[in-house]
């Protein structure tokens, strides 16, 4: 019980820290926008002067810099991430609702991939230790790293769509759309689970209580399951903050290579568009997510690790 | 542990296989393209892009459209059109048509369009294609506040008059152009800035629109209530937004697209023998600007020099190498009834004297020299080259800088830059088009050039009506600008590359590479 009102107090303390912090960074990031060079308006054809003055009395840019600040404030404290600059006819929240959760989809398969078969390929290759199997993984796993993702969607797409037609060479809304995508979004994050698994794993393995469930009988698989993952997928978990929203923000690439609708596009374009207020909203969110995942892993910690004291 | 762990990822991802799945898939569409990145708007009076206007070229109608072979103005919801004597009231008779609702489309939805257009509230970057009407400019410029000043007037239901400022030769082409589209007012006074979205626009085009979403697809079905749907065939179009010009290739070439506008460049070579490839000459110019308000490049000798240097040949040759055609003028090939002036040679012999004659001879006291692009492979390319030409034949050491593109759009503009590059496509199929940037103070201008008889040779060319003698007076102006003064240095004239199946019939060359799908069809060959 009072480990649970601790908890819920944890919570809190943490979640009022995220406001001070995204607070923080929506300050930094509105100033440090604003003082790039060029504006949303600049474009190849310069426009006639009254047109330019309409269209920042639109959007509020003829405003003092503060006024603007409070503006913008005013509206993110009732949810309102406001007109996008380039997109004229969409607000950030619209754009955000429609398109995260095509970059959440595709973040969530390629994480759950990754745990799945880094997990079992590290736990399989600390158990065959200095074995064919365990090189041969190794291997793999060192080039799944040091390959960029945009290599390796390159040469998926060569085999899978010209040598092979099987698969779609880009576009979202079938399941086939997603195995390429996903398959190069998780290599990297599979590989490091995969190795930071076989070398947690093979630490567990020569611990006493380890040799003591093996005394007592158990399987093998009891052993390794009930017994060694538990504490050997500590490390694992603990990657998994920075990893989830790593996952989200390094399928800029990846999206762009496969034609995927998702936020990677804007991540990077609202900024060179100095999309003011895409850029903002893009940032904030990313912050949000950044800062949760990393709550969650804590959370998660406290479940399982009882030498965690929150 | 696992009892924590597992439903975490596993409720999540059995929920989104069950969205995948059961998500509804529509049918291919009859045709379905490439159309580049995500349309900033389909709002006729806020669109400004070409990828744009190619989709609200099917979703809507002015009054006159582009003829698909040669882009002359052609009866759109205007049937017929009288102009005045003085070329300064045109009277338009429009044909009774309906909206996609069926609702009539009259004389007075022009009005209320381009009135949307004008006011200062919309914020519309291009009213300016509307200035050439009577009082526009005042209007938009919040001068004066009663529209009926504006030189645009309903006579009845079916009968529009518009009084422009000058006689403007290439005002038909105008009224077919994106800004000048009409729209619905009921439609956008009801549903406000979201009345683009599918399932609330209302259009009066070949096409309307049943689904956008957002950097994915967007998808136009035929509009049985458009007034010419019988000569509509295709029943469909499918426009995917994709961003990457690589991946649009990749989808082409695996199935999942029809038609291509634009390819990756590398691959051009590769594909100029294939049958699906088609190259023509594009509206548009690649330049250098040079800022003439700074020693060196105040003196017209230097600027001719360094004109004189560059073997544009070799450039388009062995640099770009997409068919591109070196430029000795700005207004590209194509124009009808023009015949531009010569413009200056290749002759790094003449060059080496006029800089000589400027005081630097061999390039001896040349001050350090920048030549400024926005960061690009091909710009780069580009800009190495010439600067070999230049060190090569004038003696002259000249840094490259590339600047991001928005840095580099503020840098030029406040001309605070040498050498920079310039790029322009034209809007309408007329020389003003590309000579009325070079204006003093023009917006576009950007050289800090001004030539009190270049502008008022534009002037005259404005309120000129015959063809002959129009043409005549822009030769002329285009004459100070490539020969004489030289505040640019023309490269090449762009080329557009569009590659689509066999099996799409209907698209016909044409230098603003607009090709309207309201002329296209399907045809397979019986296998």
């Amino acid at each position: 019980m009072a480990g649970g009102q601790s908890l819920a107090a944890y919570i809190l303390r943490r979640l009022g820290w995220l406001v001070v912090v995204l607070l923080i960074i929506a300050t930094a990031s509105f100033f440090l926008m604003r003082f790039a060079p060029g504006g949303p308006f600049d474009k190849e054809r310069n426009l006639p002067e009254a047109i330019e003055k309409n269209l920042r009395a639109k959007y509020h840019l003829d405003k003092p810099l503060w006024k603007q600040y409070f503006i913008y404030m005013g509206g993110l404290f009732q949810g309102d991430l406001g007109p996008s600059f380039k997109y004229r006819n969409r607000t950030v929240n619209e754009i955000i609702a429609e398109s995260f959760p095509v970059s959440a989809m595709l973040g969530l398969y390629a994480l759950s991939l990754a745990i799945i078969v880094g997990v079992a390929t590290g736990t399989l290759a600390a158990l065959k230790k200095h074995t064919a199997f365990d090189f041969a993984a190794m291997s793999v796993a060192m080039l799944g790293i040091s390959l960029p993702n945009f290599f390796l969607g390159l040469i998926l797409l060569l085999i899978f769509c010209f040598k092979l037609p099987l698969l779609p060479a880009g576009g979202w809304g079938g399941p086939d759309h997603l195995v390429l995508p996903v398959l190069s979004l998780a290599a990297p994050f599979t590989a490091y689970i995969a190795r930071l698994t076989r070398v947690s794993m093979l630490e567990v393995l020569s611990q006493p209580y380890i040799r003591t469930a093996r005394a007592k009988g158990l399987t093998e698989f009891r052993v390794v399951t009930r017994h060694a993952l538990k504490n050997a997928i500590t490390p694992v978990v603990s990657y998994l903050g920075p990893a989830a929203a790593a996952v989200l923000t390094g399928s800029v690439v990846v999206e762009k290579i496969f034609a995927i609708p998702g936020l990677g596009s804007h991540f990077v374009n609202a900024a060179l568009n100095r999309d003011y207020t895409l850029v903002m909203g893009t940032v904030l969110l990313y912050s949000l997510l950044l800062v949760l995942f990393n709550l969650m892993v804590d959370i998660i910690y406290f479940f399982t690790d009882p030498r965690v004291r929150l | 542990m696992f009892k924590v762990f597992l439903p975490l990822i596993l409720v999540p991802v059995i929920a989104c296989t069950a969205i995948t799945l059961t998500t509804h898939r529509c049918q291919r569409a009859e045709i379905t393209y490439v159309s580049g990145p995500e349309p900033e708007t389909l709002d006729p009076a806020l669109l400004t892009g070409a990828l744009e206007g190619r989709i609200v070229a099917a979703l809507f109608e002015g009054l006159t459209q582009y003829h698909p072979k040669d882009l002359s103005p052609t009866p759109g919801i205007a049937r017929e059109w009288r102009v005045s004597e003085d070329g300064l009231v045109y009277t338009f008779f429009l044909r009774e048509s309906c909206w996609s609702n069926e609702e009539p489309l009259t004389a007075h939805d022009f009005v209320y369009s381009w009135k949307r257009t004008l006011l200062p509230e919309t914020a519309a970057d291009y009213a300016y294609q509307l200035y050439y009407i009577k009082n526009a400019r005042a209007f938009n410029e919040g001068k004066i506040e009663d529209f009926s000043q504006v030189g645009v007037c309903a006579l009845d239901d079916y009968t529009l008059e518009v009084e422009l400022e000058r006689p403007t030769a290439f005002f038909l082409d105008l009224t077919s152009f994106p800004t000048l589209l009409p729209v619905d007012r009921k439609c956008i006074e009801r549903y406000g800035e979201d009345w683009t979205k599918p399932g609330n626009m209302v259009s009066n085009g070949p096409f309307r629109l049943v689904e956008w979403r957002i950097n994915d697809k967007l998808r136009m079905v035929k509009n049985p209530y458009y007034w010419d749907a019988d000569q509509v065939r295709l029943q469909s179009v499918a426009a995917l937004s994709i961003e990457s010009i690589n991946t649009g290739f990749n989808l082409y070439e695996t199935g999942g697209a029809d038609y291509l506008f634009g390819l990756p460049l590398p691959i051009v070579q590769v594909l100029k023998g294939r049958n699906d490839f088609h190259t023509d000459i594009y509206l548009a110019t690649y330049f250098y600007r040079f800022n003439v308000t700074r020693k060196p490049f105040d003196d017209p000798r230097v600027r001719k020099a360094f004109a004189m240097a560059i073997d544009k040949g070799e450039i388009v040759n062995y640099v770009t190498r997409g068919g591109e055609v070196p430029a000795k003028t700005l207004v590209p090939p194509g124009m009808p009834h023009y015949q531009p002036p010569l413009g200056v040679p290749f002759d790094p012999e003449e060059a080496r004297r006029l800089l000589a004659e400027a005081g630097y001879p061999a390039g001896k006291g040349f001050p350090k020299v920048e030549l400024l692009f926005n960061t690009s492979e091909a710009n780069k390319d580009i800009a190495e080259v010439v600067q070999q030409m230049w060190k090569k034949h004038l003696g002259v050491e000249v840094t490259l800088v590339n600047q991001e593109w928005k840095v580099f759009l503020s840098t030029v503009k406040n001309l605070d830059y040498q050498i920079a590059r310039g790029n322009w496509i034209g809007d309408y199929v007329d020389p003003n088009t590309f000579l009325d940037m070079f204006v003093t103070e023009g917006g576009n201008n950007r050289t800090g050039w001004s030539n009190p008889r270049y502008d008022h040779l534009i002037e005259m060319a404005a309120s000129e009506i015959v063809t002959r003698k129009r043409m005549d007076i822009f030769q002329e102006a285009e004459k100070i600008l490539v020969e004489d003064e030289l505040p640019i240095l023309p490269i090449y004239y762009h080329v557009s590359f569009n590659i689509y199946r066999p099996y799409v019939k209907g698209v016909y060359p044409n230098i603003l590479n607009v090709h309207p799908w309201k002329y296209m069809w399907i045809e397979r060959e019986e296998s």
